[in-house]
């Protein structure tokens, strides 16, 4: 995969910290891939210092990401990270309870996913996607038909779907099948492809990659690119960094609801990216507690820190980057 | 992971061989009438050749005639399948709204029309209610329609008791727009020495009516959806809740039809009448190729299915059989149509 990597003009910046993701200089993130918003470099999509507490419970703390036209930017976690409470703010299911949501440049609250949608935020959840025994046209369409006076334009609505369907790279002879009939990773790319179609700007990807084997992965892998290549902007929610560090341009890893790190492509790697996934910070952590408390628990700390290292997850980044993990 | 995202660089484009391949009888097979049909033609023979009787066209008739009393409500009821709810009142709520028609319009000594009109309402009513508790409770329709079917019946039974001092609604023939109400409701032509009842027309044409919502609107999109899913379809904007109380008030608005029919056809009505007919209902749908788990099924194969109910309704009688021998036959028919039901969703849900 290598247009994600090399992508034009694709300088690395310095990881915002959330303290200072609020600044103006945050606001120009979208001019690095430039022309595909139109909107003079407005994300689409900024979370600043974002937060969500369901009674005393903190779901989400102090969550900075944004996405622009033509970028991906993941979010990686382990379950119970926060990761579904940021889908749904970002969907409209939920509202932040702190921080702003900013879609172009504006403050916005959303009461609905309808309304999210009406600014071109469409959230393609995993399982959620379709419904297996309706032929794909149908489910294409669901909820959005094409109306001819009161009945519905069926023959429009099959061309469309299936041209829109070859335009993804999915040549179906027959879009009467039921949809249960298409793979897992093919149903995947019919709801992306459905989302572009309703002319959504901002696409969210709910784990698509999760239940699927790794050939099924790399085909919704390359709908993702090929989303953005078509100027939108993608949330990538996933739990791994192997599906995630080939098409990210940004990395959001999250921990028990707080950000443990906020990346450019440029300020990572991919072994760095899994370290911090598999939870490198805590290893560390757990060696230095190890080695602290002699004997033979000492010799196993010595071993977990050399662990530590060989993954590159360690404290001290070995390059440049002053901030790489931000931390409270 | 490089090599997972490097395989479809190269992207030939993705070709579902299995669908070229399919033969016109599978697709025929793939349909959720294919059973049915197949069913109907088989017990048609049969009965064909066991009993003379069956052969001639007033007995067919009849056949029809059996079959469109259930057929009518078996429309809706297949229509609420798919969207994936039952109403077990279904049965009793027929017998409902022709008390209420009936003992309203006799008690107030109106025009039979207002009985009808009022009867109407109620019947919509109680859909809404049933509809209402199962979309806001989310505790399942059997249950919620089990509550209101015995609740229905013992109204039925007890309020007629209790206004009449009889078990039978009070003849209503000699009520002022009676005889345009039957008109309506229950004529009967006589074609060629056959005697029709407009029943049967009006159960065909709601039988149309229901498979063009399905298949050609976008409400059809949203029942197949509200049942195969209703998660997914909440997700892109269908109003879930909205379809399923509809499709309730569809039941109850049928269920007036068919009060009306038979309040007008026999003037009078019996109060513990209609109980088991919910039964019949779900069988001519499941027969029809409903699945009982919803998003899956049509108005047509209900219409098939209640035809093979009225054939062996009627046939086992024709054959001068013990009609003792009637629901072994119906439940058997049932049992083997929920086999074959089983068998082709799998195939239908098969994924790669």
């Amino acid at each position: 995969m290598s247009t994600p990597q090399n992508t034009p003009g694709g300088n690395p910046r310095h990881a915002k910290d959330p303290a200072q993701a609020g600044t103006p200089a945050a606001g120009t993130a979208g001019l690095r891939k430039g022309n595909g918003n139109g909107n003079g470099g407005v994300p689409l999509v900024r979370l600043v210092n974002a937060g969500k507490r369901y009674g005393a419970v903190i779901a989400l703390h102090d969550i900075t990401m944004e996405v622009g036209a033509r970028e991906v930017t993941c979010v990686l976690g382990d379950n119970g990270a926060g990761k579904s409470t940021l889908i749904k703010i970002i969907a409209g299911l939920h509202q932040p309870s702190t921080g702003t949501y900013e879609v172009e440049g504006k403050a916005v609250t959303f009461d609905s996913p309808r309304q999210a949608l009406e600014h071109g935020i469409a959230t393609v959840y995993q399982d959620l996607a379709v419904v297996p025994l309706m032929p794909v046209w149908r489910n294409f369409f669901l909820g959005a038909e094409v109306k001819k006076g009161v009945r519905m334009n069926i023959a429009f609505m099959k061309k469309t779907c299936k041209d829109e369907l070859l335009a993804m790279g999915i040549d179906l002879r027959d879009v009467d099948q039921p949809i249960g009939t298409l793979s897992g990773g093919e149903r995947q790319c019919v709801a992306i492809s459905r989302a572009v179609h309703f002319g959504a700007k901002v696409l969210i990807l709910d784990e698509p990659t999760a239940a699927l084997g790794v050939k099924q992965s790399g085909v919704v892998l390359k709908y993702i690119i090929q989303a953005r290549e078509r100027g939108l902007g993608v949330i990538f929610i996933t739990h791994n960094p192997h599906h995630a560090y080939p098409v990210g341009d940004r990395f959001l890893l999250l921990n028990r609801g707080r950000s443990i790190g906020y990346f450019e492509k440029g300020q990572i790697t991919r072994d760095e990216l899994t370290g911090l996934m598999a939870g490198g910070a805590e290893l560390e952590q757990l060696s230095h507690e190890l080695e602290s408390a002699g004997g033979a628990a000492a010799d196993i700390g010595h071993v977990l820190s050399e662990e530590v290292q060989e993954l590159g997850i360690h404290h001290e980044p070995s390059a440049g980057s002053d901030a790489r993990i931000s931390q409270e | 992971m490089a090599q997972t995202a490097e395989a479809p660089v190269t992207p030939p484009p993705i070709r579902d061989e299995r669908i070229g391949r399919k033969s016109p009888l599978a697709r025929l097979l793939a349909r959720p009438e294919a059973g049915a049909i197949a069913g109907a033609i088989v017990i048609y023979l049969f009965f064909f050749i066991i009993a003379p009787p069956f052969r001639n066209a007033s007995s067919f008739a009849s056949v029809l005639y059996v079959t469109s009393t259930y057929g009518l409500m078996a429309t809706p009821v297949a229509l609420l399948m798919i969207g994936g709810e039952f109403d077990l009142s279904a049965g009793v709520a027929v017998t409902s709204s022709a008390l209420c028609a009936s003992l309203f319009a006799f008690e107030f000594t109106t025009n039979a029309w207002v009985g009808v009109l009022v009867a109407l309402a109620l019947s919509l009513l109680i859909g809404f209610i049933n509809g209402w508790i199962v979309v806001k409770t989310g505790i399942p329709s059997f249950l919620v329609t089990l509550g209101t079917f015995f609740m229905l019946q013992g109204l039925n039974i007890a309020l007629t008791q209790t206004i009449t001092n009889q078990v039978s609604s009070p003849d209503i023939s000699t009520l002022q727009g009676f005889s345009s109400a039957r008109a309506v409701f229950s004529a009967s032509w006589t074609i060629g020495g056959v005697s029709i009842r407009t029943s049967i027309v009006y159960w065909i044409v709601f039988c149309a009516i229901a498979t063009w919502i399905l298949l050609r609107t976008h409400l059809g999109n949203w029942i197949f959806s509200a049942g195969g899913s209703p998660a997914s379809a909440r997700a892109v904007g269908v109003p879930v809740a909205r379809v399923k109380i509809g499709l309730f008030m569809a039941v109850g608005f049928m269920a007036w039809f068919t009060g009306m029919h038979t309040l007008f056809l026999f003037n009078t009505i019996q109060s513990a009448q209609g109980i088991g007919n919910e039964f019949v209902y779900i069988i001519a749908a499941v027969v029809g190729g409903c699945l009982l788990t919803g998003g899956y099924g049509s108005a047509i194969g209900a219409a098939i299915g209640a035809l093979i109910f009225g054939m062996v309704n009627q046939g086992i009688v024709y054959a001068g059989w013990n009609p003792d021998w009637f629901t072994f036959f119906v439940g058997a028919l049932l049992l083997g149509a929920i086999l074959l039901n089983t068998y082709i969703r799998r195939r239908a849900e098969a994924s790669a």
